[in-house]
């Protein structure tokens, strides 16, 4: 393996190395899906995917804002915008613990010399009304993935139930790479001149954008946008539905996006510290209803398939 | 005899499952097995991260026969009789069955079949699929392709193997079945890291053990945690330090790992001046592991070292493993030193909380003062129809000067803690530590020189959190504690936002639930209803002001109403508090009849003492006979009042014929006279205990004196007395409600 691909010195790299591993695997490798999304599980390949009875392999990176996680670039281990690297195997397969521990063998994570636990971490997302159980997966107590077997999203039951992998590759990076602080991950591998770091390609946006979360958003803007957002969904949704029982849902996709909207301007709006916890819940409520209310017209598509109708292929 | 070994192998369970499931394994299965006619010597459970396993020694190997006899007719019954009887017991004819001689009852039939007795392999065969199948984990999953069938099978995570041997000293034997397609065998499998994926051969439980501890596997939890917890101390010994121990995080990291390996890192020095608690919380709850005192160190001090737990051992003796906590945790602690600076400065531009800080009284060169005007000032919503959580602030404070002289506080001391109460809202620690709430608020008024019970109330206020937690006892913390749930409930109410069958998505169960311990652990008159009025004063302006921020005009309209019926709405809320207060005593085991029969007032105090003083008493010979005779009073009212029967309004002595009417209308004077004060006190018990010397005067009255005498004003009076005599008694309960024993 050249160098600049080696996942010891490489972000890009350990990065082509996980694509590589689960395009082995069978997985659908993706691209990032186009919206602002707050982690690899609101891309449609897994949340609306992982709904209905058809089988699914699929691998991406995603880029993931958490607008509250900003630190103006100051933190070493906190961004407001970083990558996940997010697998979904529907159903889950029974040697999956074994699939995952192989590929941090792959970008040369040595299990016996790292302590790797899983510890139990039912992961729950209350806007996507999802949940499921599983674990964190620590290398030497740092949570390096996070490990579920769906149970249920969109408020509805996971049948079959997929495994999802999601794996914070900065962590793994800066771990593999020895470095104390994201911003000194080398991210293409180079050395000398050619070394183009995280810093390099981010710190400005994270001071930037931390000062926009923070301090610049405005919030009577973001209300406005909420409603907006979760008007538009329902109406699609609305406008999208089957004129027959058996006929399919002909606008599920879009609709999903403007939830996923919704549920990007709810975080800007907590980032800028308008919201109080309760006030919090009510906005949590309205997103999962809109998340509630897209996967159940997802079922009535040819991906949800749960027609009774013939698939036309 | 013969033993019973079973292994659930699966994907690793959370720790704080592991022991109670064991047991839960053993009680199963040993109920299982003596429901159906098994015995055995003695039975051992074992748990890991990923197996619960099961040994029963000296079982035996079938259940022995049983007899069952069926009793039939008599000789004498009709032909019918008997012929249904030969058939009910599938006999051929009735000649089969046995004559019993009975010289009381007479000559009867009688069956005797025999039920064989079964193979223990049977028995097991049958009984452990359906164990696993509805086992009560508290949280179960499904996976894998069987998902997408009803009814797949459910475990912790997903199960992976199940070895299912019984044994004698010569002989192994799988005992065969299969569940959720996992079929029973003879092997199992290692240390997930320390030992290959192969599978494992058992032959029986020494062999098993045996085995494990090859594959780096030690079985018994009892055993890790000692290893941990003596290496632990070794490994402090050697540096000088001593192990801060904490039983739940020892039982939890017992639970993390198959093959303990004790180790030490470090942080920088640097970070000690963080207060210890968070140091304490980081280490713990993120990162599993203790934390040390310098040897000798008597001060509420931490030193710079932790212990860690590995799962592994390695060829490095866990350098890069330790080398790895430590850099976590220098990530962790960085990030929480940074917020306790940050939180110590002034905020910028202090002129813009001047409204803030003459609204609440602040003292701006204050931190935790400037936070609480910063929060006022960010106009943060509390709830849409409810204002902001700086208008919230104002009605706590408001309603807790209120409280403060109910439960013996100092007003001030209230005042201060209540607008300080949410001030660490808006520090940096707690956005990054939100459990922490509370307990930072409290730190940082020591810090800035806060009244020790104001400090004390800041984090206090929040409790009790849960059915678990504790009641603070400070009442400066009481007040304020009730105040913000009353405030809390109250609101929800008028807005109608209440909790309906499963949705309770504010937690107002457990606020009212909250309301409920505190009011109960203190021993004054709490007119709740008082309180929940007051509250409503406080927050109908501040609604009143959000009617033009609501949704729709509708809304408003909704609102206006809502406001006109506040006694309704005050009403269903204090039903809504008899209703928790109902569930709450019944999980103290409070007797349900007697909770329904207790009067329902805004005093849960006097509800609480009066109902658990009752069954005190009915529990006494003379309280279970004063009840039954308070019953028959009581029927023979509400006999007569179904009869429409007049019924004096008062009692008339000279109407008095018989002597047992004058002695029971002066026993119950006497009565009367003497529990009206304690009740007022609420002393029930000595109140209730001063009843019984009624018994002897009602049962004479009922065995004298006929009631119903043909003199119509003669009867209006005797009833009058029994009336009387009721209402006494329904200041306690309404005792016909309450089941007596006969």
């Amino acid at each position: 393996m050249p160098e600049y691909l080696n996942p010891n010195c490489s972000f890009q790299g350990l990065i082509l190395i996980l694509q590589n591993y689960w395009a082995k695997y069978g997985c659908v490798i993706l691209q990032p899906y186009d919206m602002e999304v707050g982690a690899g599980t609101f891309h449609p390949a897994t949340t609306l995917r992982s709904l209905g009875p058809r089988p699914w392999k699929v691998a991406y990176v995603q880029p993931s804002r958490r607008p509250g996680d900003g630190r103006y670039g100051k933190n070493p281990n906190r961004l407001q915008h970083y990558y996940q690297f997010q697998v979904l195997l529907k159903p889950s397969p029974s040697d999956i613990q074994e699939l995952y521990l192989d590929s941090l063998k792959a970008i040369g994570l040595d299990s016996s010399l790292h302590d790797i636990r899983f510890v139990e971490d039912d992961w729950e997302s209350p806007t996507l009304g999802a949940c499921g159980l599983g674990w964190e997966c620590w290398c030497d107590s740092m949570e390096v993935s996070q490990f579920t077997y769906f149970q249920q999203v969109c408020g509805i039951e996971c049948t079959p139930v997929s495994g999802e992998i999601t794996y914070g590759i900065e962590r793994l990076a800066m771990y593999l790479q020895g470095v104390d602080s994201i911003y000194d991950i080398n991210f293409n591998g180079r050395v000398g001149k050619e070394r183009i770091t995280y810093a390099d390609i981010f710190l400005q946006a994270e001071q930037e954008y931390s000062l926009f979360n923070f301090e610049l958003a405005d919030t009577s803007l973001l209300y406005r946008h909420f409603i907006d957002a979760e008007r538009e969904c329902i109406a699609i949704l609305a406008a999208g539905m089957p004129p027959k029982t058996g006929d399919f849902h002909r606008c599920v996709l879009p609709a999903y996006d403007q939830c996923i909207k919704a549920s990007h301007i709810f975080n800007l709006l907590q980032t800028r510290g308008v919201l109080s916890v309760t006030e919090r819940q009510s906005y949590i409520l309205r997103v999962r209803s809109l998340a509630r209310r897209c996967g159940d017209a997802f079922l009535l598509t040819d991906a949800g398939c749960i027609c009774s109708k013939e698939r036309s292929r | 005899m013969a033993d019973l070994l079973l292994e659930l192998l699966s994907e690793e369970i959370p720790a704080r499952m592991q022991y109670q499931a064991a047991s839960t394994l053993r009680r199963l299965v040993t109920d299982r097995l003596g429901n159906a006619g098994l015995t055995y010597e003695d039975v051992h459970v074992y748990w890991t991260p990923r197996r619960l396993t099961l040994y029963l020694r000296g079982l035996t190997i079938r259940s022995s026969d049983i007899y069952e006899k069926r009793k039939g007719p008599s000789v004498n019954a009709p032909q019918s009789a008997i012929a249904g009887f030969v058939r009910s017991a599938k006999l051929d004819d009735i000649s089969q069955a046995d004559i019993v001689h009975d010289p009381v009852r007479g000559d009867y039939y009688i069956t005797r079949t025999a039920k064989r007795g079964r193979s223990a392999q049977m028995i097991i065969a049958e009984a452990i699929p359906d164990i696993i199948r509805h086992f009560p984990w508290p949280k179960s999953m499904r996976w894998g392709m069987s998902s997408l069938y009803p009814g797949s099978l459910r475990w912790v995570r997903p199960l992976h193997s199940i070895l299912c041997l019984l044994t004698t000293d010569t002989d192994s034997e799988v005992i065969d079945f299969e569940v959720g397609g996992i079929h029973s065998d003879n092997i199992t499998y290692g240390h997930r890291f320390m030992c290959n994926r192969n599978p494992i051969v058992i032959h029986n439980f020494a062999d098993y053990t045996e085995k494990l501890e090859q594959a780096k596997v030690v079985l018994d939890a009892e055993r890790r945690r000692n290893i941990i917890l003596t290496d632990a101390q070794n490994l402090c010994v050697s540096h000088g330090l001593e192990l801060i121990s904490n039983n739940e995080l020892v039982e939890e990291v017992t639970g993390l790992v198959e093959w303990p390996v004790v180790l030490i890192g470090q942080f920088d020095e640097q970070f000690l001046i963080i207060p210890p608690e968070i140091i304490r919380r980081t280490i713990h709850a993120h990162q599993k592991c203790f934390v040390t005192r310098k040897r000798g160190d008597t001060r509420d001090a931490l030193s710079n070292h932790f212990i860690l737990i590995s799962n592994i051992e390695t060829k490095d003796n866990g350098k890069e493993i330790a080398a790895g906590y430590s850099k976590v945790i220098r990530a962790r602690l960085s990030d929480a030193l940074y917020f306790w600076h940050k939180d110590l400065v002034s905020l910028p531009k202090l002129d813009r909380y001047i409204a803030a800080s003459e609204k609440f009284g602040l003292d701006l060169k204050k931190p935790l003062d400037q936070r609480m005007a910063h929060l006022d000032h960010l106009n943060v919503a509390f709830h849409a129809k409810l204002g902001t959580q700086g208008e919230q602030v104002a009605r706590i404070a408001a309603l807790s000067v209120k409280i403060a002289p109910i439960v013996g506080a100092n007003p001030t001391f209230v005042y201060r803690a209540a607008t300080l109460a949410k001030a660490d809202l808006q520090t940096e620690i707690i956005s990054e530590f939100p459990e922490l709430q509370g307990h930072m608020g409290h730190q940082y008024a020591i810090l800035q020189g806060e009244n020790a019970s104001v400090s004390l109330a800041i984090e206090e206020h929040y409790q009790p959190k849960g059915p678990t937690d504790s009641v603070p006892r400070n009442p400066v913390s009481i007040a304020v504690a009730l105040a913000d749930k009353i405030d809390t409930l109250v609101g929800f109410w008028m807005i109608d936002e209440k909790p309906t069958g499963s949705k309770d998505p504010y937690a107002l169960r457990r606020i009212a639930l909250g309301i409920i311990r505190l009011v109960l652990s203190q021993n004054c008159k709490i007119h709740l209803m008082y309180l929940l009025r007051e509250a409503s004063h406080l927050l109908s302006y501040d609604i009143s002001k959000y009617q033009d921020a609501a949704y729709n005009k509708k809304a408003v309209e909704d609102q206006e109403a809502l406001f006109t019926d506040i006694d309704l709405i005050l009403d269903d809320l204090l039903a809504f508090f008899h209703e928790r207060l109902r569930v709450y005593l019944r999980d103290h085991g409070v007797r349900h009849d007697v909770i329904e029969a207790v009067p329902r007032t805004d005093d849960l105090v006097q509800m609480t003492r009066c109902a658990e003083a009752l069954i005190a008493f009915i529990n006494t010979d003379d309280g279970n006979k004063l009840l039954n005779s308070i019953k028959r009073v009581i029927s023979m009212l509400d006999m007569e009042t179904k009869k429409n029967t007049i019924i004096a309004a008062t009692i008339d002595q000279t109407r008095f014929r018989e002597k047992e009417e004058v002695i029971l209308n002066e026993a119950i004077s006497k009565v009367e006279k003497k529990i009206t004060p304690l009740i007022r006190e609420y002393r029930f018990t000595p109140a209730l205990f001063s009843l019984p010397i009624l018994i002897d005067s009602i049962d004479a009255f009922f065995k004298k004196v006929l009631v119903n005498d043909a003199n119509m004003l003669i009867r209006a009076n005797r009833l009058a007395v029994l009336d009387r005599l009721y209402n006494l008694i329904s200041q306690f309960a309404d005792f016909k409600k309450i089941t007596s024993k006969k």
